[in-house]
């Protein structure tokens, strides 16, 4: 939902954007810049890991990007971009101090309030990371109010790996724990090989208490949810986040829609009993 | 002013006239052998003897292109795209299109509301024109309900020997009425004629599909794999007509624009169809609607099932536009009254 607090510093129109400032830009692999950015006069906002933003550059357009960072993170916020095309292009040449267009927060968030006092099995492909880091922070930031906290990442190659700063103190947390899988190795890598779905059946959890959470490349899902259910995690609480082309983010342009759902506003974060039903949704 | 007043043929074309003061007024038009929506300057170019225009009036209150934000990049500044919206006068609109107007409504005020839209229909004062005959085979306005007024203007015309009956309906109405001594009572007499014709009205239009609406539901609900879906999508060439002349699509992209310093610019929306092959693929490839099977089906959805789940409303007029322009012949009326003929098939176990 276009959240109040912004409404606030946009008075007419939902289309209107605010500026923001690149504090920071941090490249990761050849792809993808992780980009710290603070809304000019630093006016705060209050969003929950799993919404996104939609982030304009003038000329060259706009689109739906996922808030990487964590609302416990004060005085900014990140996003990671991969350069894809025309917007996310323009924004890979961008430098610290130039200004960027943002409205938003937008769509539903993880449920966090259900995390709470749970187990927290966080499995990311890919891309799913983005997204997810701000949950792992949030997490991280607030480590006593959770249960048993494991995180399950997937990449294609070494290379490919996003956050690896982070990741590396991720596996050294002794309260989280942590493993890594890549789908093709180099000779210098250590952690497992081959797809993520494999480290499922290995884990070891209390699936009643458990919240899986899932997020990564769409032909991902099916396969990991299979595993989730057959080591018992009711569907309620496996909550998965989907990407959908978006334009508006404000439940009218219809480039979202999942059947009658609009993931802008309902989503991108479902819980999976909710798209069980949905033919267009998996 | 009373409910219901009475203007006579002879002076109407006068009042026609006198409308201009309330802003520009948008009138049906005879266009070689058809009709369209088109700024009027004198009332002898109107023609309300009119089937559905092949564009629905919603290019006036959610037009193709529309101005969403001002921009320049250096300084980095936004402002409103629009200064001011002006009024005008939509005249001579079917009830059925009058319900599409009705749909669009709920669409774009619903939270967070569309300034815009909203901006563009406060400034709009609605003429209806009650239709006295049916279009033609391929408009389903009896099934659908609005081959009747049912509300969504600001005043209703309907035609009885030589007058027209004025239904009003709003202060705006009342507005662009006042002040006309040719304008009269209606009296007891000019209600009943009113309530003979409506009466009348049962027998001349017929309802085109085969069940009522809550059949159509129950049918769409459950026949998301029907080989009906087959067939139309095996047709449909994916041109996108259907969704352009349909009064309840509004599917939108948004684009930038710059002006020729390559410093300043707009953002705006236009119209933009979930038949395209592009409208749910994203960049990393994956098309989250692959084929006119699937996308032929969502455009049907999106009128018999989806926004009767969200608003209670069925987001079909009945206007027959789609049908009228389908390269294909892809027939509305047929379609539905295919997935039902297989439902009852299915139901009594053929
Ligand atoms: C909820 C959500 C969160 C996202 N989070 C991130 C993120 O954190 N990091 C990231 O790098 N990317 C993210 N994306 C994807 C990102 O929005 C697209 O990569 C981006 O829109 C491409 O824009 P472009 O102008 O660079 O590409 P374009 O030049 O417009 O097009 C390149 C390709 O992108 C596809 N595309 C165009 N517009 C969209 C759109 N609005 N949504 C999806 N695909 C589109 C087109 O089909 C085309 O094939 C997210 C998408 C969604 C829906
Ligand atoms: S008008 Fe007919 S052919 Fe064109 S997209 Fe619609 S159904 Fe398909
Ligand atoms: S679906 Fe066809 S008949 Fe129904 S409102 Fe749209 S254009 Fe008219
Ligand atoms: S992005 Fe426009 S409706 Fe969801």
């Amino acid at each position: 939902m276009f959240q109040s607090e912004f409404k606030k510093i946009i008075p007419y129109s939902p289309y209107r954007t605010l500026p923001a400032e690149i504090i920071a830009v941090k490249p990761y692999t050849s792809l993808e810049k992780l980009f710290r950015l603070r809304l000019k006069g630093n006016a705060e906002f209050d969003y929950v890991p799993g919404q996104f933003m939609e982030i304009s550059i003038f000329g060259s357009g706009e689109a739906p990007i996922s808030l990487c960072s964590s609302p416990t993170d004060k005085g900014y916020f990140e996003i990671t971009v991969r350069n894809v095309g025309s917007l996310t292009g323009a924004l890979h040449n961008l430098k610290k101090g130039d200004l960027i267009g943002v409205r938003g927060p937008f769509g539903k968030g993880f449920p966090i309030d259900d995390f709470f006092g749970n187990d927290i099995l966080i499995i990311a492909g890919g891309l799913g990371i983005v997204p997810l880091r701000g949950l792992i922070r949030y997490i991280m930031h607030q480590r006593k109010d959770f249960g048993e906290v494991q995180i399950l990442l997937g990449c294609k190659s070494p290379e490919d790996m996003l956050f690896n700063d982070e990741v590396e103190q991720w596996g050294r947390h002794i309260d989280i724990l942590f493993q890594c899988t890549v789908d093709k190795a180099d000779p210098d890598w250590k952690g497992n090989i081959g797809l993520i779905t494999n480290l499922i059946p290995g884990v070891t959890l209390n699936p009643m208490r458990t919240y899986a959470v899932v997020v990564g490349p769409p032909v991902m899902y099916k396969f990991v949810i299979k595993e989730l259910l057959k080591k018992g995690i009711p569907d309620r609480q496996i909550i998965l986040s989907l990407e959908r082309r978006m334009k508006c983010g404000l439940g009218k342009c219809g480039h979202c829609q999942i059947n009658g759902i609009y993931v802008c506003q309902e989503g991108p974060v479902f819980k999976y009993r909710d798209l069980r039903t949905l033919g267009e949704a998996l | 002013m009373e409910r219901y007043v009475k203007i006579s043929k002879k002076d109407f074309y006068k009042w026609v006239d006198s409308l201009k003061k309330h802003g520009k007024v948008y009138a049906p038009k005879r266009k070689e052998n058809t009709h369209v929506f088109r700024p009027i300057k004198d009332s002898s170019e109107l023609d309300l003897n009119y089937i559905s225009t092949i564009l629905p009036p919603k290019k006036y209150y959610f037009p193709q292109k529309e101005s969403l934000l001002k921009f320049s990049i250096k300084p980095f500044e936004t402002a409103k795209a629009i200064q001011k919206f002006e009024e005008f006068v939509l005249f001579g609109v079917h009830t059925c299109d009058l319900a599409g107007i009705q749909c669009m409504d709920v669409v774009f005020r619903e939270d967070p509301l569309d300034p815009n839209y909203i901006n563009r229909k406060d400034r709009m004062t609605t003429v209806g024109i009650e239709c006295l005959k049916p279009c033609d085979k391929h408009a389903s306005c009896v099934s659908m309900g609005n081959h009747v007024p049912r509300g969504g203007y600001d005043i209703m015309l309907t035609e009885i020997k030589g007058s027209y009956i004025i239904h009003l309906n709003s202060q705006k109405g009342e507005d662009i009425l006042q002040g006309h001594s040719y304008i009269k009572k209606c009296t007891q007499a000019d209600r009943n004629l009113l309530d003979s014709l409506r009466k009348n009205k049962e027998r001349v239009f017929k309802e085109e599909f085969i069940g009522q609406l809550t059949e159509v539901y129950t049918v769409f609900s459950k026949l998301s794999e029907s080989g009906v879906w087959d067939d139309v999508g095996k047709r449909c060439v994916g041109c996108g007509n259907c969704t352009t002349v349909c009064p309840t699509c509004y599917c939108f992209d948004v684009k930038d624009e710059l002006d020729l310093n390559l410093n300043d610019g707009l953002r705006y929306r236009w119209w933009n169809s979930c038949q395209m092959d592009d409208f749910a693929r994203v960049a990393g490839g994956e098309d989250f609607r692959p084929g006119r099977v699937s996308r032929q089906r969502h455009r049907y959805y999106r009128k018999f099932k989806y926004p009767i789940d969200k608003f209670n409303r069925y987001f079909c007029t009945g206007c027959g536009r789609c049908s009228r322009t389908c390269m294909a012949k892809i027939n509305l009326t047929e379609t539905v009254n295919d997935l039902i003929k297989e439902h009852r098939n299915v139901s009594i176990g053929i």
